[in-house]
């Protein structure tokens, strides 16, 4: 047996699913049994057969991955309800299985996945769609690149009409439901944070749900980004996150504004809303400064 | 003074686990420790709060990195990205050496994120060693793999675990972090001599060594980092040390993890070791 096909058949027996009392299956996938399996390159010793020194792998292999999830979703756990999660959760690690050698990527596909299996998900599809794709959004605005903060001595050497980046950890997403304050509160109450008794703990489930149901649709434009290194949710006006989404895409700041402001005849109003983003989102940190402005502003540095 | 090639940094002494639950009370109170051993993938990230803590850790500590993802026993060939972003992180850390599990834990590109036993195998243990020289070649910095705890063996098997080491580390050319807790774990799990392992091992190669606390159950025992180290794995490091000479130590805690004191008092225990060991050679 080649170093290949004996990793392959372990591997295979590892993350197969557990069953309901989280023992490792009597049946392998193609329906051969477990004992005979494990016996073929697993030895036994005189305390656990081959199976049940397997079974100690594939246990461990869905408590981790398991767990992994777990923390990164507390949201769609509420939204769906910690048993379907846990089922869901199994069902996704089925079809994808990590393919990053880091755990933060686990739950990377778990939103196209959704979309392709709503019925996990019904009848509140739409909510939980939203929930994992903010949660996804935490954790790349938690550790997403930044680049040098654009300052204002930059503006005065960059071209009349210049490209605005982004830093690279700010997300902008649309949301048909308000799943940031949902968010915020479901952390809020997170059991983690009430572990004084278990009453107490029922109570805080009991008010999450209530909070899950009473979800209505309303339509936001977030930006979910980092201020000192921790993860904030800002909503934006639909004309903010369009101007900001166009500057993402790589348009000038003209373009941007001609995009957002088709209609708009006052240009003292217009003038005056733009002034009041680039301040709030210069304080915030959330352009970068441009390569060519940098390059410029160094060497008029180096001229003085 | 460098004992041998691969254990060049024996005035490290006792290092710990730089851990989450601890960042705050290193940050403000800057205890004195001679190093921290950082898990490399949690911080070979591309920005945020973790590389934040690892630079204004850098700035007042010596950091070494380790791994738990390479895989160099695995079938197929090493990530790249994993690679490449190790490679930043070296640069970053600068660490001195740096390790990772002798192992494998993934199989075409789908990852278990565990540290899965090899089957001691001559075959296993060339194309072992042909990854760890690979590895080493890309990333410029030495490297020292881990004997990691296990709970199976296999029918496949043609030598002991610690042949097996001895066979990886001499192809490879490279160092050993000898982990006596998990030689600890597996003697009881796979009912061998620990002494047997660490006077069967090449200890001039050993560059580091780690020490940890277990978990006890009917018919194995699980290594779990959640305990204080008992006396028989003490008695196995001392045994090292004697071999060794003094060498570089690190207690892993990442369970359950108590107050930094308490962390860094317990791997402060392995000193007197160490001292005995220094006045002996």
């Amino acid at each position: 047996m080649s170093l290949h096909e004996i990793q392959s058949r372990m591997f295979a027996a590892v993350i197969q699913p557990l069953t309901d009392s989280e023992q490792m299956q009597l049946r392998t996938q193609d329906g051969k049994s477990m004992h005979e399996v494990a016996a073929e390159f697993i030895k036994p010793n005189d305390r656990l057969s081959s199976f049940e020194r397997l079974e100690i792998y594939n246990r461990q292999y869905w408590f981790r991955v398991l767990a992994s999830l777990e923390e990164d979703f507390p949201g769609l756990r509420a939204v769906v309800g910690p048993r379907r999660f846990e089922r869901l959760c199994k069902a996704y690690l089925v079809e994808c299985p990590s393919q990053s050698f880091t755990m933060r990527n686990l739950g990377s596909r778990l939103e196209s996945w959704l979309q392709s299996h709503p019925e996990w998900i019904q009848p509140k599809a739409a909510l939980a769609l939203d929930m994992v794709r903010l949660e996804r959004a935490e954790t790349e605005a938690f550790d997403g690149a930044a680049e040098p903060v654009f300052e204002s001595a930059d503006l005065r050497t960059t071209d009349p009409d210049p490209q605005f980046r982004l830093q690279p950890y700010l997300q902008l997403l649309r949301f048909r439901y308000p799943v940031d304050d949902l968010l915020v509160a479901i952390k809020k109450d997170n059991p983690e944070n009430a572990r004084v008794s278990s009453a107490i703990s029922e109570i805080h489930k009991r008010a999450q749900m209530h909070s899950v149901a009473r979800q209505k649709r309303q339509p936001i434009c977030l930006a979910v980004h980092r201020v000192d290194y921790s993860v904030y949710f800002k909503r934006l006006e639909p004309e903010a996150f369009a101007f900001l989404t166009a500057l993402r895409e790589g348009k000038s700041l003209s373009v941007a504004l001609q995009l957002v402001f088709r209609k708009t005849d006052d240009q003292t109003e217009l003038l005056g809303v733009v002034t009041n983003w680039f301040e709030n989102w210069s304080k915030l940190g959330w352009f970068c400064r441009p390569t060519f402005a940098n390059q410029k502003s160094i060497s008029v540095r180096r001229q003085s | 003074m460098p004992a041998n090639p691969f254990n060049g940094f024996t005035d490290f002494g006792v290092g710990i686990g730089l851990r989450v639950p601890h960042y705050q009370h290193i940050l403000s109170e800057k205890p004195v420790v001679s190093w921290f051993e950082i898990i490399s993938e949690n911080y070979m990230i591309d920005g945020g709060r973790p590389l934040h803590v690892l630079d204004q850790i850098l700035e007042r500590y010596r950091v070494v990195q380790h791994g738990v993802s390479m895989y160099f026993g695995s079938a197929g060939p090493l990530d790249r990205e994993h690679l490449r972003r190790l490679k930043a992180l070296v640069k970053r850390t600068k660490t001195p050496w740096l390790t990772d599990h002798l192992c494998w834990g993934s199989v075409d590109g789908t990852y278990t994120h565990d540290l899965l036993p090899m089957p001691y195998t001559f075959e296993a243990a060339r194309h072992t060693a042909q990854k760890i020289r690979e590895a080493r070649d890309f990333l410029e910095v030495p490297i020292a793999v881990e004997n990691v705890s296990s709970y199976a063996e296999f029918h496949i098997s043609e030598m002991t675990e610690w042949e097996f080491l001895t066979e990886v580390v001499e192809l490879a050319d490279c160092g050993v972090l000898l982990d006596v807790n998990n030689i600890y774990v597996s003697s009881r799990n796979h009912n061998f001599d620990p002494n047997e392992y660490v006077n069967g091992i090449p200890t001039e190669r050993i560059a580091q060594i780690h020490i940890a606390g277990h978990s006890k159950f009917e018919k194995y025992i699980l290594d779990t980092h959640d305990h204080p180290v008992i006396d028989p794995v003490w008695k196995l490091y001392a045994r090292a040390i004697e071999l060794a000479g003094p060498t570089a130590t690190l207690l892993e805690w990442d369970d359950k993890i108590p107050s930094f004191e308490e962390v860094h008092n317990e791997a402060l225990k392995a000193n007197q070791f160490i001292a005995e060991a220094a006045v002996a050679s």
